[in-house]
């Protein structure tokens, strides 16, 4: 019979030193590979755009790199406060909509200066039909290494950091797909793109409370 | 911020460090802790109280890299007791036996208890259900005090592996408790 002060000589002889920037330095194996992961798959199944020189010019390509980027770094913000213990998220998802409502509000303001006859176009695009199951599909090797690191870690809100692992996941694959679609409307991207990093983000809420228990 | 939470703190982060004397008074004291707050929390499950302590024990071991020097103390152990609280209640499947709301991080600390009942659930039974890789390195390092080296030589295996053994086992062992 093991009493808890038996437990308690065992857990602390010979614990070693913690290094201090553990955390950190999960999520910056996972963030790589995953990321790797993830650009791998995009430059070997759909290539990046053979336009990218010239669309480099242009300010709207910037900023739909700048939108999947900000909401990477919000994701990011929150995964890591979710991996800690009685950590609070504070104003992080105010962070997160942030990116999100500026681009709805930019769509409402591009869809309204156009001609109505323009507007599908505008919001459809010409590859609506798969780009958020693509963003999916390739954010598969961020969602598994993201899941891997957060399993190493404590979230104590199962859901919530399985969503937030999925979104940064969603999020980072938008980013890397970014740069071989060649959508460049706001409204477009404003639903699609967020679509897309949605549908991670939902499965890393179902499968987080089985996965992430520790 | 009160006094022991202070103290407490400072006990864990030069144990963190690597001072094991220290890591065990943190241990021993927080154990005393931990009692207090889940004998409140479990009044219609007092023969599962010093488990929980176990169980919650080996997770604030196993999940110690997670600590946030800048974090207070309070919040981390009050939301890791808490997991294992409703873990604990689910696996049971009666939630009613829970007559406090969970919110109360401030009362983590507020008292203490060293009158350890026994566990019902014995470590050691568990321990011995691990693969020898985990087993071995658990049993001569952590149970016998022994050195890597020594535990590599007598085992047989690289001292990388012993270590690997002994954190990858304290996480199994974790992983047994909330399968059962």
């Amino acid at each position: 019979m093991m009493k808890t002060d038996e437990l308690i000589t065992m857990l602390a002889r010979g614990a070693v030193a913690v290094e201090p920037q553990a955390l950190q330095r999960r999520y910056v194996i996972a963030l790589g590979w995953g990321a790797f992961g993830t650009t791998l798959l995009m430059a070997i199944v759909l290539g990046v755009r053979p336009d990218i020189a010239e669309a480099a010019r242009l300010p709207m390509f910037w900023m739909k790199l700048a939108f999947p980027a900000l909401v990477v770094a919000g994701a990011l913000l929150a995964t890591v406060r979710l991996s800690r213990p009685g950590m609070r998220l504070g104003r992080v998802p105010a962070a997160i909509a942030a990116p999100v409502l500026a681009m709805w509000l930019f769509a409402a303001i591009v869809l309204l200066g156009a001609a109505p006859a323009e507007r599908p176009t505008l919001f459809f695009g010409d590859t609506w039909v798969y780009c958020p199951f693509i963003i999916a599909a390739l954010s598969v090797p961020l969602f598994g290494a993201l899941m891997w690191a957060m399993k190493g870690l404590a979230p104590t809100r199962l859901a919530l950091a399985g969503a937030s692992a999925g979104l940064l996941a969603g999020a980072g694959s938008a980013l890397i797909y970014s740069l071989h679609c060649t959508e460049m409307a706001v409204p477009f991207l404003g639903f699609w793109y967020v679509l897309g990093m949605s549908i991670p983000a939902a499965v890393g809420a179902a499968i987080g409370p089985s996965v992430l228990r520790w | 911020m009160s006094a022991s939470e202070d103290r407490l703190r400072d006990l864990l982060v030069q144990g963190l460090a690597g001072d094991t004397a220290t890591y065990h008074a943190f241990l021993k004291e927080l154990s005393a802790h931990l009692r207090a707050f889940l004998r409140g929390r479990l009044p219609r499950l007092p023969d599962e109280v010093e488990d929980l302590v176990q169980e919650t024990l080996l997770a604030v071991h196993n999940q110690r890299h997670t600590y946030d020097a800048g974090q207070p103390l309070t919040a981390w152990i009050h939301a890791i007791a808490r997991y294992k609280l409703v873990d604990l209640l689910r696996r049971r499947a009666g939630r009613d036996a829970l007559n406090d709301p969970l919110d109360d991080e401030l009362e983590v600390f507020a008292a203490s208890d060293t009158e350890a009942d026994d566990a019902r659930r014995d470590l050691v039974t568990l321990l011995n259900r691990l693969p020898d890789r985990q087993r071995l390195p658990i049993i001569h390092m952590k149970l016998e005090g022994r050195s890597v080296v020594e535990a590599a030589r007598m085992t047989g295996i690289s001292e990388a592996a012993v270590k690997v053994g002994v954190h990858r086992g304290l996480k199994a062992l974790a992983a047994m408790i909330r399968g059962e």
